[in-house]
């Protein structure tokens, strides 16, 4: 009978826990559906979860933004520091757009709502969206320092008692370029976490619950242990990696030291590049989370992710390295390093457990962002701004090929160019597969995109680059070839830098080629149908068959 | 003559169900699939039925049919030589999708094959901007010479999607004619016509496999048409949709996608008239058939609905692994689970059961018919579960030391068990399998089980609902009359619909009430044009709704709007009606921020009639019920065979309790009562199984 019972309160504690994950993921549906923000509504780029009374994170919607995971799991308790349980009354809603104490960078708003239960604190809600402006200087890659990255909302009442704080949204709206866009955010923000709000009170009405108490620390233990299980498979020791990125004026050495032990996965940072003047510099709250996605992606992928699972994960950098950048440190592109991450823990881990590690991906996502003006005259008011997310190819995994124009690591969605072309004058001429640039091998890199992109009318449009890999390709292992580089040329041949602000002349033609992921193992070995395959449908050219593969028929 | 009998047929992957009905009379017929030629499996079913009635074709007034043959195509990738042709540029919005990993932490997903290989996908020189003006014009000889190419390819059916056609469909419209010159028969879908909303992947995906599965459907209702028509019947056919509505016939040559998911659609419509007739305001309905089990959540007596589906999922329950279709369908989860689910063992010498299937031919190793592996049905046999002389209606003889052969070789040995410990693993795994789908789709919704009713159908339900229930912590659940063929009776009650949808942005500031109301009648004329004249115009009501967000949001609410003509003063009842719907989803609205409808829709149709509760009328007199005879089943939680009663169902009546466990025989189901439930006969002739509130699930 008691065992019955055990079992039954089992199912129970199982069943209720499912129900948290499927809350936050209404509550992320919830922001995504109300928001302005285009790579928000499009993309996904966003994060929602739920929180116990200590700031542990209890459930996290899966959404395209690993960057927010072990961010957004801190931000809870930075609120908590700030402003104390006892000082939240029902109604109240707190804001940041902290880098340090947020996700990381000023476009993120993040915003928690602490969950009443009959009268009494019983969990947090916390959201964040990234925001299309939020001021600071015109050209976003060109912050010096964090103040010139926009408006700085320090850890404030955003809702007071049901009553939104008049002041503070006033500033925000005289701070952005796009005031009824980013009220519009703010506001959706808001109502996601009030969704949430109305359907945990509805779980904890329907399942009798008083408290979370008891669930919180079944969904943190079970979740410890089930990642501490996978740790100890693991051979244990120290394996270093180093990698090198494009950078701006110079490249940029990432270093890696990770050891495994029995209490978990260490990874500390000492030997990688100090803090640059340009603003590629990582706030360690974001470094931490794009760490525990390369991680958890090879060691522990079907947990679901929560303070407990996220805890045998630990890093460490030196203060004022490009890892652990220190305020004022400008931090605005800080994604262009972190989504690095990934590919330099994987080095480490490669050389340990080589059957489980893919090759080197194409990393940052090759956004196609835009501005610009309708009419000759250039007045402000008749600007234009659109972005959309594309994608290069994924390295190549040891049992197959890696995905062509596919993001990793961050999994936001591509847009739709139709919807791009509502936005903006900019047409989209061409947007498909680029043969060639998949690194060849045994298995094979996933293939990068040709775009082309040209104003619709007779003027020039700026194109604002922020990407990797076109110094330094993705690599190849084992064998493999490395992905092909990407490239930025105008049609009437000029190449263009990876970083910065390009004008795109009228009637001129900008060229993208987003790089290919790196190949796994001699290409010679490859299967041969899969090479004639791919010479069939276009992926490779008869040259790459004949003299990279080796296809003599 | 007067025609007035209603027929309908529902083909499976495994059977084919047909059910004619006169007044309160109805005769059931079920036969096997004929998956090379369906509609042979239609007329013998039609001509089953008319026997046992003593009616004649000709006196049948309305025909609908629904059919899996869509589905099973694109799943089995079984459908036309097709070929796209894309603006220049994007050959590859197909394969490109939407670029990101539909499970974040899983380097090696799999991604569905595209139904058109890029050595298909064809490009053609031309562009509309997103106001819909040609930038770039279409050249009538580069289609010219795109359509030798096709020659050459062998294509039997192109699916054109131009970017932006949905603002202006001129360059698709030409493509198409000079196509239709240049390979008269080709079978061609616009995007423009099958989806004419913005987002390229979407539309070209839709329109993709609209094409891919056109010649087959155009086929196959010609060929069916034919044969009725020589067989006297002069009614009229519709078909049903993946949204529970009828089209007509020519509606569904033009737009076969809207079939895809069609066979489920009749099922949801039984299932919440169902729920109707017995009050039931929450219901699970279960349909298990031999191919697949469908699990839909009916809430208030009506399925949800949604516009975006994806078939044929990699990852079965993953959201974005799959193709998807921008088409209205019924809310479901569908997983490769029936009587005809191929069992095995795997590398970690667990037994897995589907998702492949022996469907009906070769079938199950117990039918004879040349099927080799153990499939759901051979462990139900094996166990007792079946009665051999009495399956699907008595059409197949079940050969039980076939079963008991093919469960041997393919699980009981590998793994070192007797073969009626195997087949009770292969029912257990495969009730397990139902569990975690039905589970995950219930709380994906943040619903919770326990306070639902499960209605089970089609089959194979009746006979593993119970497992089911228990595993789900499921307290009640039902049985309904004609359970076996459930899906076809449901269709007998669609209403005919047709739904339109279109992009057409306005913005509430800009408010031009003349030209929304030009659009919306020609939305109307044109959905009356597919509803045609077979449905008399007043039981047709017609409906409009504007898909509307403030302006610089991504994602609609829907609204419904007046049907009549539109004026200047009417931006203010929209506003009005968004923001009430609005607040109540997402609690504030936003303030001075302006209102776009980026959409709509015209709705047409005639309205379900849902039943009156049944009345509560005197309680029928309790009594045990008669018992047919005993048989021996084995107990695989005990590991022992035990003796337990058979009932016929023909001979049971309202009151009437059953004994737990047992089984109720009838002519196109079995059901099986296990001890967790107590089981009566309830007014209208429905099994009802009942568990104690208190008592939780053991798994």
């Amino acid at each position: 009978m008691t065992e019955q019972h055990d079992q039954t309160g089992l199912i129970d504690r199982q069943i209720m826990w499912n129900r948290l994950i499927s809350v936050v993921e209404e509550q992320a549906m919830t922001l995504q559906r109300t928001a302005f923000s285009s790579i928000v509504r499009e993309s996904g780029d966003l994060s929602a979860g739920v929180f116990d009374l200590a700031g542990r994170m209890l459930a996290q919607a899966v959404t395209g933004t690993p960057g927010h995971v072990n961010s957004m799991a801190l931000a809870v308790g930075h609120m908590l520091a700030r402003h104390p349980a006892q000082t939240l009354a029902p109604g109240d809603v707190l804001i940041t757009n902290d880098p340090w104490l947020g996700t990381g960078h000023t476009y993120d708003f993040t915003v928690v709502t602490p969950f009443f239960y009959r009268g009494r604190l019983s969990a947090f809600f916390a959201c964040t969206s990234h925001i299309m402006d939020i001021g600071g200087v015109y050209q976003f890659t060109d912050s010096a320092d964090v103040f010139m990255e926009g408006l700085y909302i320090p850890i404030l009442k955003l809702v007071e008692a049901g009553r939104v704080n008049r002041t503070l949204m006033a500033m925000i709206r005289a701070n952005t370029r796009n005031p009824v866009d980013t009220e519009g955010d703010t506001y959706s923000l808001i109502a996601c976490n009030e969704v949430g709000c109305r359907r945990l009170e509805r779980m904890m009405d329907e399942f009798g619950l008083e408290d979370l108490e008891s669930l919180s620390s079944h969904i943190l233990e079970t979740s410890r242990n089930a990642v501490l299980t996978e740790i100890r498979r693991l051979p244990k020791g120290t394996w270093n990696h180093v990698l090198t990125l494009d950078g701006y004026e110079a490249p940029i050495h990432l270093q890696a030291s990770l050891t495994v032990s029995d209490r978990g996965i260490h990874v500390d940072f000492t030997g990688s590049s100090a803090t640059v003047r340009r603003n590629i510099n990582v706030p360690l709250c974001y470094t931490l989370a794009y760490t525990c996605f390369g991680l958890a992606c090879i060691v522990s992928r079907n947990i679901p992710n929560n303070a407990g699972s996220l805890a045998p994960f630990t890093i460490s950098a030196p203060e004022g390295s490009i890892v652990n950048a220190q305020k004022p440190a400008p931090v605005a592109c800080r994604h262009i390093v972190g989504l690095m991450l990934p590919d330099l823990v994987f080095g480490c881990l490669r050389q340990t457990i080589p059957e489980r590690v893919p090759a080197e991906s194409a990393g940052v996502l090759w956004g196609l962002n835009v501005r610009g003006y309708r009419s000759p005259r250039q007045i402000p008011g008749d600007e234009f701004t659109a972005g959309v997310v594309t994608t290069g190819g994924m390295g190549a995994l040891p049992s197959r090929d890696g995905l062509s124009a596919t993001g990793f690591p961050s999994g936001v969605r591509g847009g739709s160019i139709e919807i791009f072309e509502t936005q903006s004058p900019v047409i989209v001429w061409r947007k498909e597969f680029r043969r060639d640039s998949g690194g060849a091998g045994r298995t094979r890199g996933g293939l990068g995109q040709t775009i082309e992109l040209e104003n619709g009318i007779d003027q020039p449009f700026l194109f604002n680059a922020s990407v990797e890999r076109v110094r330094f390709p993705a690599k190849g292992f084992a064998g493999g070839r490395d992905g092909a580089a990407g490239r930025l040329t105008l049609r009437s041949g000029e190449k263009l830098a990876g970083k910065g602000l390009h004008v795109i002349p009228a009637g001129d033609r900008l060229l993208i080629r987003s790089p290919g992921g790196g190949g796994l193992g001699e290409p010679k070995e490859r299967n041969r149908d899969a090479v004639r395959e791919d010479l069939r449908e276009g992926l490779i050219s008869p040259d790459a068959a004949k003299d990279i593969y080796g296809l003599m028929d | 003559m007067e025609k007035y009998l209603r027929l309908s047929a529902d083909v499976g992957g495994t059977f084919t169900d047909v059910v004619l009905e006169d007044g309160n009379q109805r005769w059931v017929g079920k036969v096997l699939t004929t998956p090379e030629a369906p509609e042979q499996g239609v007329m013998a079913g039609i001509d089953q039925v008319l026997a046992a009635s003593g009616r004649n074709i000709g006196m049948i007034g309305v025909f609908i049919h629904g059919t899996t043959l869509a589905t099973n195509a694109v799943i089995e990738r079984r459908g036309a030589r097709t070929a796209l042709i894309a603006t220049d540029g994007f050959r590859d919005i197909l394969e490109i999708g939407t670029e990101n990993r539909y499970d974040q932490y899983e380097l090696a997903l799999e991604r569905p094959r595209p139904l058109i290989p890029r050595s298909l996908r064809h490009t053609v020189r031309e562009r509309m901007d997103a106001q819909g003006r040609a930038i770039l014009p279409l050249i009538g000889e580069d289609v010219r010479n795109l359509a030798r190419i096709l020659k050459r390819q062998a294509v039997e059916s192109v699916a054109v999607a131009f970017l932006h056609s949905y603002a202006n469909p001129a360059h698709e419209e030409q493509t198409a004619r000079i196509l239709a010159e240049e390979i008269p028969g080709l079978s061609i879908s616009l995007s423009s016509r099958i989806c004419p909303e913005i987002r390229e992947y979407e539309r070209t995906s839709t329109t993709a496999a609209n094409a891919y599965v056109q010649p087959l459907i155009s086929g196959y209702l010609g060929r069916l048409g034919q044969f009725l028509g020589e067989a006297g019947f002069t009614g009229n056919l519709f078909l049903i949709t993946s949204g529970g509505a009828l089209l007509t016939v020519e509606a569904a040559r033009s737009l076969p996608v809207r079939l895809i998911e069609s066979g489920p659609a009749g099922g949801a419509v039984f299932a919440a008239r169902l729920a109707a007739e017995l009050n039931e305001p929450r219901i699970l309905a279960f349909d298990m058939g031999g191919t697949t089990a469908k699990i839909t959540l009916i809430e208030n007596f009506r399925a949800d609905r949604t516009r975006l589906f994806e078939v044929d999922r990699a990852a079965r329950f993953l959201k974005g692994s799959g193709l998807p279709l921008r088409i209205p369908v019924v809310e479901m989860v569908e997983i490769g689970a029936g009587g005809g689910s191929i069992a095995g063992v795997d590398a970690l010498r667990r037994v897995t059961v589907g998702p492949v299937s022996a469907s009906s031919v070769p079938g199950p190793a117990c039918y004879g018919r040349g099927g080799r592996h153990a499939t759901v049905t051979d462990a139900d046999l094996a166990l007792g579960l079946l009665d051999p002389g009495h399956f699907a209606g008595g059409t197949i003889g079940l050969d039980l030391s076939a079963a008991i052969a093919a469960i041997e070789t393919d699980v009981a040995a590998p793994l070192g068990l007797d073969p009626q410990i195997a087949a009770y693993a292969i029912h257990e795994i495969v009730c397990d399998n139902m569990a975690t789908a039905a589970h995950a789709h219930v709380v994906e919704r943040g619903r919770r089980l326990d306070r639902h009713a499960i209605v089970a159908f089609g089959g194979a339900a009746p006979l593993h609902v119970a497992r089911l229930a228990e595993k789900l912590g499921v307290a009640r659940v039902i049985v309904p009359p004609l359970a076996g063929v459930g899906s076809a009776v449901g269709m007998l009650r669609a209403p005919v619909s047709f739904e339109l949808v279109k992009s057409l942005p306005a913005r509430l500031s800009r408010f031009n009430p003349d030209r929304i109301s030009e659009l919306l009648e020609q939305m109307s004329r044109e959905v009356r044009g597919h509803i045609g004249d077979v449905v008399a115009p007043p039981s047709l009501r017609e409906k409009r709704l504007a898909f509307m967000r403030y302006v610089g949001q991504g994602h609609e609410i829907t609204v419904e709007i007046p049907v009549r003509r539109l004026q200047a003063t009417d931006a203010e009842l929209f506003r009005t009606l968004y923001e009430e719907d609005y607040r109540a989803l997402f609690g504030q609205v936003v303030p001075d921020a302006d209102i776009e409808v980026v959409g709509w829709s015209v709705h047409l149709g005639t309205d379900p009639d849902l039943p009156a509760p049944a009345a509560a009328a005197a309680a029928p007199v309790a009594r045990e019920a008669p018992i047919d005879r005993t048989i021996r089943m084995f107990d695989g939680a005990r590991g022992r065979w035990i003796e337990l009663p058979a009932y016929r169902r023909e001979q049971l009546r309202p009151g009437d309790r059953l004994s737990s466990p047992s089984l109720v025989l009838e002519n196109e189901t079995t059901t099986f009562v296990s001890t967790r439930f107590r089981a009566h006969i309830d007014i209208i002739g429905s099994i009802v199984m009942e568990r104690d509130s208190g008592e939780a699930g053991d798994d």
